[in-house]
C-alpha cells in the first residue's frame, strides 16, 4: 500500500468539507437533534422514576454510542457517494490507486468525521444533561471500537451495493441503522426480544456493546468474553466487507460499468 | 528496446457482440497514434482497456514492457489520460484536483509541478475556481493539466481538443507535441478531425467494427488508396469498411 493514496481519498474528502457547510452541518446537526430530544426524555423518565435508575447513561448514552456507530457507517458511504455525484470513477480507477488503497482512504475520512461528531455530541451531553462516557470506565474503548468496525464493514458494504447496483440504490443505506436498531438492543435488553430476533441479535456486534454498557451502568460485573467476541464478529465483516467491495469492483472491471456508471446503470 | 505500448491480440466481448476483434499494435518512444474510425468502431473501449478500466476478454496490454493485467498499479502510473466526457469533479478547485491527483500518481516536488502546468495550460488565473464553473475550453485545459501531471511515458487522449476554440486547439496540439518531441514519452490519440490528425499524428490506425482495417502515415495513406484527403478516406472507410476489406484480399 501507498500511503500517499489514500491520504489523497481523505485530503479530497477535507477539501469538500472544508468548502461546503450542507456538508458539515449534517456531523453536528442530526446527532445534536437526537441528544436534545433523548436528554429531554431521561429527564423526564429520571424524575418519574427518583433516583433508583439514572436514565442519563442508560438511553442517552445508548442514543450517542448508536449515533456513533451511524456516523461511522454514513461516514464511509458519503465519501464513496462523492465519486458517485462527481461522476469521478473513470479519472479515479484510471490511477495507480488500488481498490483496498481507495477503502482505506474512506475508512480515514469517516474516522475523521465520526470522531468529531462524537466530539460534539459527548460536549453537547456532559454539558445539557450531565452525560459523562468516562462513567462506563474502561469499557469505552472496546465499546466505541467494536462501533467503529461494524460501523466502517457496513460502511463498506453500502458503497458496494451502490457500485454493483447503480446510484438510485443510496437509498438502500440511509435506513440501514434504523432497520438494525431493533435487533441490536440499544435500548432494551436481548432478552426482551423473541426467539427469531435474538437470533438475527447474537450476527450483530453492537448488541454486545449495549447488553455490556447495561451491564456497566446497573454496577454488576462485565462479561468480557462476549465482547470479545463482538470485536472478532466485527473484525470478520470487516474483512468480509473489503471481499465484497473488491469482488463488486472487479464486476464493475469486467463488465465496463466502471468506465460508464451513469444514473440508472444495472448490469 | 520496449515500446512505449504494446498490445497483441486484445478483444473485448459483451454477450454476443465483439466490440474489439484481436487487435494488436504498438506505439514507440516519441510517436503520436491516432486511433481513428466512426462512432462504435471501438476506440473507446480500446482506450478504457489500456485504462485498466475495462477488462479485455483476450489479449494482452504491456506498458514499457509491464504487463497491465498483472502489475496495474505500476504500470498506471506510467500513464494519465484526457478524454473529453472525463472532466475533472466539478466541486473541487482546479488546484485542489491537481493536488489530489497528484498525490495518487505520487507525483515529486508536487506543488511546483503544479504551478509549472498551471501557467503551461493558462490557468493560473482559475486555480482557485471550482471546474464546475469553468468553461468547457477551461474545463479541458484543467483535465489536460492533470494529465500531464506526472509527466507520462504513454498519454491517452479521447478527442483531447473536441470542445476548444480553434485557436486554444491548436495551442494544445502544439504542447502536446512539445511534450513528445522533448523525448517525454508517447500518445495515443482519438479525434474526428481529420485536420487535426494530419497535423499531429505520425501514424494512424483505422479502427471499424473492432478490427484494425489500415495503419499509415495520415499524410500519404489517402493518396496510397485513391482519395484526395484524409477526410474522404475516413467516410469511405466509415460507409464500406468491407470493400477496403475485399480490396486488401
Amino acid at each position: 500500500m501507498r500511503w500517499n493514496r489514500p491520504a489523497a481519498i481523505a485530503l479530497r474528502h477535507f477539501y469538500l468539507m472544508r468548502g461546503s457547510p450542507a456538508r458539515v452541518l449534517p456531523i453536528f446537526a442530526w446527532v445534536a437533534v437526537d441528544i436534545v430530544l433523548w436528554g429531554f426524555i431521561t429527564r423526564y423518565l429520571n424524575s418519574m422514576f427518583g433516583p433508583k435508575v439514572d436514565f442519563v447513561p442508560l438511553l442517552l448514552g445508548a442514543v450517542l454510542l448508536w449515533d456513533f456507530f451511524s456516523r461511522v457507517l454514513h461516514g464511509v458511504t458519503t465519501a464513496f457517494l462523492e465519486d458517485v455525484w462527481s461522476r469521478n470513477f473513470l479519472n479515479l480507477f484510471a490511477t495507480p490507486l488500488t481498490v483496498t488503497e481507495y477503502v482505506t482512504g474512506l475508512v480515514a475520512s469517516s474516522i475523521v468525521t465520526s470522531a468529531l461528531g462524537l466530539a460534539a455530541m459527548v460536549a453537547l451531553a456532559g454539558a445539557a444533561f450531565g452525560l459523562s462516557l468516562f462513567s462506563y470506565g474502561a469499557m469505552l474503548a472496546p465499546f466505541l471500537l467494536v462501533l467503529l468496525l461494524f460501523g466502517i464493514a457496513l460502511g463498506v458494504v453500502g458503497s458496494a451495493l451502490v457500485l454493483r447496483f447503480g446510484p438510485a440504490s443510496e437509498w438502500f443505506i440511509w435506513p440501514i441503522p434504523a432497520l438494525l436498531s431493533p435487533f441490536a438492543g440499544v435500548f432494551y435488553p436481548v432478552s426482551t426480544l423473541p426467539g427469531w430476533m435474538r437470533a438475527v441479535a447474537r450476527l450483530l456486534p453492537p448488541s454486545y456493546v449495549f447488553e455490556g454498557m447495561r451491564g456497566v451502568v446497573s454496577g454488576g460485573t462485565v462479561a468480557v468474553a462476549p465482547l470479545v467476541w463482538g470485536a472478532l464478529l466485527a473484525a470478520a465483516y470487516v474483512l468480509l466487507a473489503g471481499r465484497l467491495f473488491a469482488r463488486v469492483h472487479r464486476h464493475a472491471v469486467r463488465t465496463g460499468l466502471i468506465a460508464r456508471y451513469s444514473a440508472e446503470t444495472v448490469s | 528496446m520496449d515500446p512505449i505500448l504494446s498490445v497483441s491480440g486484445l478483444s473485448k466481448r459483451y454477450g454476443e457482440t465483439l466490440a474489439v476483434d484481436g487487435i494488436s499494435f504498438a506505439v514507440a518512444e516519441r510517436e503520436i497514434v491516432g486511433l481513428l474510425g466512426p462512432n462504435g468502431a471501438g476506440k473507446t473501449t480500446t482506450i478504457n482497456m489500456l485504462l485498466g478500466v475495462l477488462e479485455p476478454s483476450g489479449g494482452e496490454i504491456r506498458i514499457e514492457g509491464i504487463p497491465l493485467a498483472a502489475e496495474r498499479s505500476r504500470a498506471l502510473a506510467r500513464t494519465n489520460f484526457a478524454a473529453v466526457y472525463a472532466p475533472l469533479p466539478g466541486n473541487l478547485t482546479v488546484l485542489q484536483n491537481l493536488r489530489f491527483f497528484g498525490l495518487l500518481y505520487g507525483v515529486p516536488h508536487l506543488r511546483a509541478r503544479i504551478d509549472e502546468l498551471l501557467e503551461e495550460f493558462h490557468l493560473a488565473r482559475f486555480r482557485d475556481v471550482k471546474c464546475g464553473v469553468l468553461s468547457s475550453g477551461e474545463q479541458t485545459r484543467a483535465s489536460l493539466a492533470k494529465a500531464m501531471l506526472n509527466r507520462p511515458r504513454l498519454l491517452l487522449l479521447d478527442e483531447p481538443t473536441a470542445s476548444l476554440d480553434p485557436s486554444v486547439a491548436r495551442d494544445v496540439r502544439a504542447r502536446l507535441k512539445g511534450f513528445v518531441d522533448r523525448g517525454s514519452g508517447a500518445v495515443l490519440w482519438t479525434s474526428h478531425n481529420m485536420y487535426e490528425v494530419e497535423e499531429v499524428c505520425d501514424r494512424v490506425l483505422f479502427l471499424s467494427r473492432g478490427r484494425i482495417l489500415l495503419e499509415g502515415d495520415p499524410r500519404r495513406l489517402p493518396a496510397e488508396h485513391g482519395r484526395e484527403t484524409l477526410e474522404e478516406l475516413f467516410v469511405a472507410l466509415a460507409r464500406e469498411p468491407l470493400a477496403l476489406e475485399r480490396e486488401r484480399a
